[in-house]
């Protein structure tokens, strides 16, 4: 301690105490504020930046969200779109082979009818020719048995043979 | 002969320093007593303050010191201002005559021999007697204090400079910038508070890289030694000290002398401890550093010295190799000192305006 008072060099303890009170006040004025305010500008600027990305890449994520979203009901409308039109299809097919059924039904009626009525005609129109025919052998047979007796009942017969074979 | 190759051996000793093995002719001789004592001589004689910028020192042929360097101005307020070469000193051995008065230097100092007729007049501690008033010499620290305050002006204000043209520092800027970035992040910010750290900023920094870069020129070869001066640590101490108190809040005093939360007796008690506590802190500042840079140059040069004690090749490597691996731990010792003072500065003036907290 006694070597330490004894070392002690006032000299050098007035420069020391001089110059870095004035290397604080200068380095403070010409150097630690420019440098100091640069690197926080820069920090600034940094963390603006960042940030600004960040937003950039919320805005970027919602308008991929809304994008998807409108795919989405893009695709579900064109789902429900092509459903409906397969129901119509469906629909319409099976409206046509109602309709072409009930016109068929109609038309198998319409011809059965016809048949009908064309055969009851063709069954009177026969009647009535078997009528005159039965007359006109009847004549005949008149006729021939007032000539031969046997040659008019031979006829007779014959022309029953005939029309029951007509 | 002997003594020749000894003054050659010493001179090298700080061109050692940087690493740079000389070979050199070792004497046979049995005088390591003397070598020991030479070294020890030395070693005291290094880490004390010198009138004159030496770089090294030699012993000529006529048995003569020789040194290499340059004389710096003694400026002595003794009966006037007096001012003149150091070179007028002869290196402790000549007698300085100016403005009537004579002037021997001894041992790092400068002594008044005026009455004594030219010689040192010892008192029974083999302490000098006859001291001049005031010194303010430019001593070979004070250049060295003057040359490094030269040197970070310099560099920094370029830094500073170069950020007006972009926002990323150009040339020795860029590895400076980290580090100040750490002080402010990891030093101040921490220690002193987001809202108050900024204005011991300009204090920090400059405290940090002075202590830095000086205890670095302690290391190169040039026989620098600015930091184990109890002068200059007294100084930045000081300086902690007093931004502390100037600065310090309320809160601050009102720890000091009225400690809440404690019964009054206490406080009454406690003031003078905690007074005393705000003296301490700045003190065991001042303390560190300088036992911390002197025992470290102490060690390396006694291990350097050590090489030449050995004589042989084994001891001798080994003792480099020794003295190798302490240079680097004294490369970190160099940073983590200036560290600690800032750390802890910024701590203090942390102390000092920290604001009331209701949880004690």
């Amino acid at each position: 301690m006694e070597k330490l008072i004894n070392e002690f060099s006032f000299g050098l303890f007035f420069w020391q105490l001089l110059m870095f009170v004035l290397l604080v006040i200068l380095l403070g004025k010409f150097a630690w504020k420019p440098i100091l305010s640069a690197i926080e500008g820069r920090e600034e600027g940094i963390k603006d930046a960042l940030d600004a990305a960040e937003k950039a890449k919320l805005e970027m994520a919602n308008l991929n969200a809304d994008n998807e979203r409108l795919l989405q009901e893009a695709r579900a409308e064109r789902e429900t779109m092509m459903k409906e039109a397969r129901e119509i299809k469906a629909k319409m097919i099976a409206d046509a082979k109602e309709e072409a059924q009930a016109e068929a039904n109609k038309t198998i009626a319409n011809a059965q009818a016809a048949i009908e009525s064309e055969k009851k005609a063709a069954v009177a129109e026969l009647k009535s020719t078997v009528a005159t025919l039965s007359v006109d052998i009847a004549e005949k047979m008149v006729k021939s048995e007032l000539s031969n007796k046997d040659k008019q009942l031979e006829l007779v017969n014959s022309m029953l043979n005939d029309a029951k074979l007509n | 002969m002997q003594r020749k190759t000894l003054g050659n051996i010493l001179s090298i000793f700080i061109l050692l320093a940087s690493f740079t093995m000389q070979a050199e002719t070792v004497s046979s001789g049995e005088d390591s007593g003397d070598l020991k004592s030479e070294i020890k001589a030395y070693i005291s004689h290094h880490l004390l303050d010198s009138y004159d910028f030496g770089l090294y020192s030699y012993t000529n042929d006529q048995g003569g010191h020789e040194y290499v360097g340059f004389p710096l101005p003694v400026i002595l307020w003794d009966d006037g201002l007096k001012v003149f070469s150091s070179s007028k000193l002869h290196h402790d051995e000549g007698v300085a005559e100016v403005g009537g008065n004579l002037y021997r230097s001894y041992h790092g100092k400068i002594y008044n021999v005026t009455s004594t007729g030219g010689e040192l007049k010892m008192d029974d501690h083999h302490h000098p007697e006859n001291r001049v008033h005031l010194d303010f010499s430019i001593t070979k620290n004070v250049f060295t204090i003057f040359l490094v305050s030269l040197l970070i002006l310099f560099v920094f204000s370029r830094m500073a400079k170069s950020y007006k043209n972009s926002a990323m520092p150009k040339g020795v800027g860029r590895g400076l910038e980290p580090i100040i970035q750490y002080i402010r992040d990891d030093i101040a910010i921490p220690n002193i508070g987001i809202k108050k750290y900024k204005r011991y900023m300009p204090y920090l920094l400059t405290v940090f890289f002075f202590i830095w870069i000086i205890n670095l020129l302690g290391l190169t070869p040039l026989g620098i030694n600015v930091t184990n001066n109890i002068a200059v640590t007294l100084a930045l101490a000081l300086l902690t000290y007093l931004f502390t108190t100037f600065t310090a809040n309320k809160n601050y005093w009102g720890h000091i002398f009225w400690m809440p939360g404690v019964p009054p007796l206490m406080r009454i008690v406690l003031a003078p401890i905690e007074l005393l506590g705000t003296i301490i802190k700045p003190f065991s500042l001042m303390i560190r550093l300088y036992a911390n840079i002197t025992a470290g140059h102490i060690v390396l040069m006694s291990i350097i010295g050590l090489m030449f004690i050995f004589k042989n090749w084994l001891g001798s490597s080994l003792s480099f190799f020794l003295a190798f691996a302490l240079s680097l731990l004294e490369l970190l010792v160099a940073a983590l000192q200036a560290y600690i003072f800032t750390m802890l500065s910024a701590l203090y003036f942390g102390s000092a305006v920290e604001e009331h907290h209701d949880d004690h």
